[in-house]
């Protein structure tokens, strides 16, 4: 079937099997690798990515096709011009990551959060990660992190702006 | 493992998905959320010939207070629920359940409907209806819509009233009175464990009726053992959950401190 997703503000057509996963059809046909696939299904969320910049979504559990027409954002569409997303830089800042296996999945559901919520509390992250598992760092940097980008965006809104 | 082959139909109304299941036979299903059914179709527990995408269809993405019920449409996200005011305010039951099924990045992806149609023993959402006395609109493949209330809708694990080629579009939990008070409670080892229990308070609150309700509800659970906890151990935390539950439901209404 073919689809037309923008990705990170880029369009690709695509022919696509109805049965290729988000995560595979961003992997391997287009080869942003930053999207992990960790469980495969549904519950580490190491594949989250953002669709239409306002639902974070787990990729292992949604199909390509189903992303027809709509616009997704990777790990790789955070940076803009060289210069790291103030969430990324708050991980790299805050320790927020050890391995980084469970890094864009965490960045990219922390993305999502801050626009819903651009001041969150403490547990409101702790709640809002949730869905998000990281077998390193024990969550406190990962906290401290979306805390210190919180800040951030709050003194600079435009900041927050990626995509299309 | 990825999912067998099948094709993919995406629906633009109601009417064009019905009619899309009716073209393409038994084995087409809907696609909601994909929350229960992608997972089930990965494993080869589900194996749909057609997947009918109801995604698209932007008007069945509703939350409508009227005529004394709360309607949420097929469309509608727990995600939507958790964070509509009216829902915070009026809905304590339905509040509580969608904070807490599966976990925040699931629930902005899993739907209410698609919850109950899939109908897990263990699901939040046929437990939180049951109680709360919802009712389900079904549109059927001549395009009439029936009304089902819940304790018919249930039929059994995994299996609901919704027939061949029908689809689910509304579910209507009546509108609580104003001392009437809700809460839902679950044990987890982390998020998205699936539910344990459940209750809704009603009359003349006291401690001893507290404690009466939850050794009724230690002799009239019947769990089944798992790696979660045996049977006795399911039962005693059948009624530490519906004392916790009675209790949230009172504290609510301003009721604590019981004798
Ligand atoms: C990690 C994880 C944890 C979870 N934890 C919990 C939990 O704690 N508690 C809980 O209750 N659930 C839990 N779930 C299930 C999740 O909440 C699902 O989203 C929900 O049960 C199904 O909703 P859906 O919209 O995703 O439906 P889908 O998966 O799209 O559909 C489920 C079934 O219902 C049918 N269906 C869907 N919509 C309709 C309709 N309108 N008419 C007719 N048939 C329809 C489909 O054909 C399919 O058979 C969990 C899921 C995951 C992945
Ligand atoms: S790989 Fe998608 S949630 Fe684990
Ligand atoms: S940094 Fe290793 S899993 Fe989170």
């Amino acid at each position: 079937m073919k689809i037309a997703v923008t990705v990170n503000g880029e369009r690709y057509e695509r022919d696509v099997e109805p049965r290729t996963l988000l995560a595979y059809f961003l992997r391997e046909d287009l080869g942003l690798t930053g999207t992990h696939v960790g469980c495969d299904s549904s519950s580490c969320g190491c594949c989250v990515v953002a669709m239409d910049g306002d639902r974070a979504v787990k990729s292992c559990t949604m199909f390509a096709v189903q992303a027809d027409g709509h616009e997704i954002t990777t790990v790789e569409g955070l940076e803009q011009g060289g210069k790291l997303h103030p969430l990324q830089q708050a991980f790299w800042d805050q320790h927020g990551l050890q391995c980084g296996y469970c890094t864009p999945g965490m960045l990219m559901t922390s993305y999502v959060l801050l626009k819903h919520q651009p001041a969150p509390n403490e547990a409101e992250i702790r709640e809002a990660i949730a869905g998000n598992l990281c077998r390193c760092t024990g969550y406190q940097n990962i906290v401290k992190a979306i805390q210190q980008a919180s800040t951030e965006l709050a003194a600079e809104p435009a900041a927050a702006a990626v995509g299309s | 493992m990825f999912p067998a082959p099948f094709d993919y139909y995406r629906a633009h109304s109601v009417d064009d998905a019905v009619q899309a299941l009716a073209r393409f036979g038994d084995d087409a299903r809907i696609l909601a959320g994909g929350q229960s059914l992608i997972p089930a179709m990965r494993f080869r527990l589900a194996r749909p010939s057609v997947l009918v995408d109801i995604n698209a269809i932007d008007e069945l993405a509703y939350v409508r207070e009227s005529d004394g019920h709360l309607a949420v449409g097929a469309g509608t996200r727990d995600f939507a629920l958790e964070t509509a005011p009216l829902i915070a305010q009026r809905y304590l039951l339905l509040a509580d359940t969608s904070a807490l099924v599966a976990d925040p990045v699931v629930r902005q992806m899993g739907t209410v409907v698609g919850s109950l149609c899939h109908n897990d023993p263990a699901g939040d959402w046929p437990v939180t209806a049951l109680a709360a006395r919802a009712q389900v609109s079904i549109r059927t493949p001549g395009g009439a819509t029936r009304t089902v209330a819940i304790d018919d809708f249930v039929v059994d694990s995994y299996t609901t009233a919704v027939g061949t080629g029908e689809m689910a579009v509304e579910v209507r939990f009546p509108t609580p009175g104003t001392r009437t008070s809700g809460s839902y409670q679950k044990i987890e080892r982390k998020v998205g464990d699936f539910a344990a229990e459940k209750l809704l308070a009603g009359a003349k609150p006291s401690k001893d009726l507290i404690r009466a309700a939850m050794r009724e509800a230690e002799k009239i659970a019947d769990p089944s053992p798992d790696n979660r906890g045996s049977v006795e151990y399911k039962k005693a935390m059948a009624g530490v959950l519906v004392g916790r539950a009675i209790a949230g439901a009172l504290e609510r209404l301003g009721v604590g401190g019981l004798k």
